[in-house]
């Protein structure tokens, strides 16, 4: 197996059409297991990204993909997924958007050539809040995709640290 | 068809009830419904439970998905049922080491009620 080095070179940046790929996996997500289509937001929300999805990638590629919400969105996204109305979903949220990010990081993977079977990923982490800061250790490059489930913001986040 | 037992393993609580809602969209029609969190859970069920089909993730803490289908063979509650790995790792070499431990089927997360439909139906009359 190649070394991360020399996959992406010593000064790793994000290779081209990496931006649209990740788009498309998080698209096939929602529409797969949520029967919803992401739309590109018009303008910046007001509403608060209170709730944070991470899953770590190692091996070939190392980072962390992320998936940020308000809390009121993870509660429709995790009533579509279980088939019952918001006012229904009780704990379940945090698992559901952890299984979401879960499915995207996978997808993601499996869209790029050699990381299917070089990238392994770990469990879903849930943060709920937004009074936190996330620092990487290393000077890595994040890509960065926003979108819209319903009328709340989806942001969704690569950082590369390899 | 005939109403049928299955056992679904996930350490996502949420993924074993999209799992079932997905079987009974697909026609399948549920005797019993038995759910463990991962492999070992899984075993313990069965030392209990006979059934008919397994749905069964990869990745899961304590005993993965592959390590239970290893143990399978030695299960009598088992015998018989065919087990589908569930899971998002979709590269060549997991769904090789998946079918060499014994699972019958593969399906990759994201998945629609239609996929599960196509992977489980054909399986139901199938001896493992």
């Amino acid at each position: 197996m190649r070394s991360p080095s020399e996959v992406w070179g010593e000064n790793p940046s994000i290779p081209e059409g990496w931006s649209s790929i990740l788009e498309v996996a998080v698209r096939e997500v929602f529409e797969l297991m949520l029967g919803c289509r992401l739309t590109v937001p018009e303008a910046p929300s007001e509403e608060p990204l209170d709730i944070t999805a991470m899953v770590g990638l190692a091996g070939r590629l190392c980072g962390v993909l992320s998936l940020q919400c308000s809390a009121k969105s993870s509660a429709i996204m995790a009533s579509r997924m279980l088939g019952v109305e918001p006012d229904q979903i009780g704990p379940e949220v945090c698992d559901a958007f952890g299984e979401i990010c879960n499915m995207v990081a996978g997808n993601f993977k499996n869209k790029i050539a050699g990381l299917g079977e070089g990238c392994m990923l770990s469990v879903p982490t849930v943060i709920t809040g937004n009074d936190y800061s996330m620092h990487s250790l290393t000077d890595s490059p994040v890509l960065e995709v926003r979108l819209q489930f319903e009328s709340g913001p989806l942001v969704i986040a690569l950082q590369i640290h390899n | 068809m005939n109403s049928i037992r299955v056992l679904i393993v996930d350490d996502s609580s949420v993924m074993r009830k999209i799992l079932e809602r997905s079987l009974r969209q697909a026609g399948v029609e549920l005797t019993s419904v038995c759910q463990a969190a991962n492999g070992a859970e899984a075993l313990a069920v069965l030392a209990e439970n006979q059934v008919d089909l397994i749905l069964c993730d990869i990745n899961m803490p304590v005993m993965d998905g592959l390590e239970f289908v290893k143990q399978l063979p030695g299960v009598e509650n088992a015998k018989g049922a065919p087990v589908i790995m569930i899971t998002t790792e979709g590269s060549e070499s997991h769904v090789v080491q998946a079918l060499s431990a014994g699972a019958k089927g593969y399906l990759r997360k994201p998945f629609t009620p239609e996929q599960v439909k196509d992977h489980v139906i054909p399986l139901l009359g199938v001896k493992a």
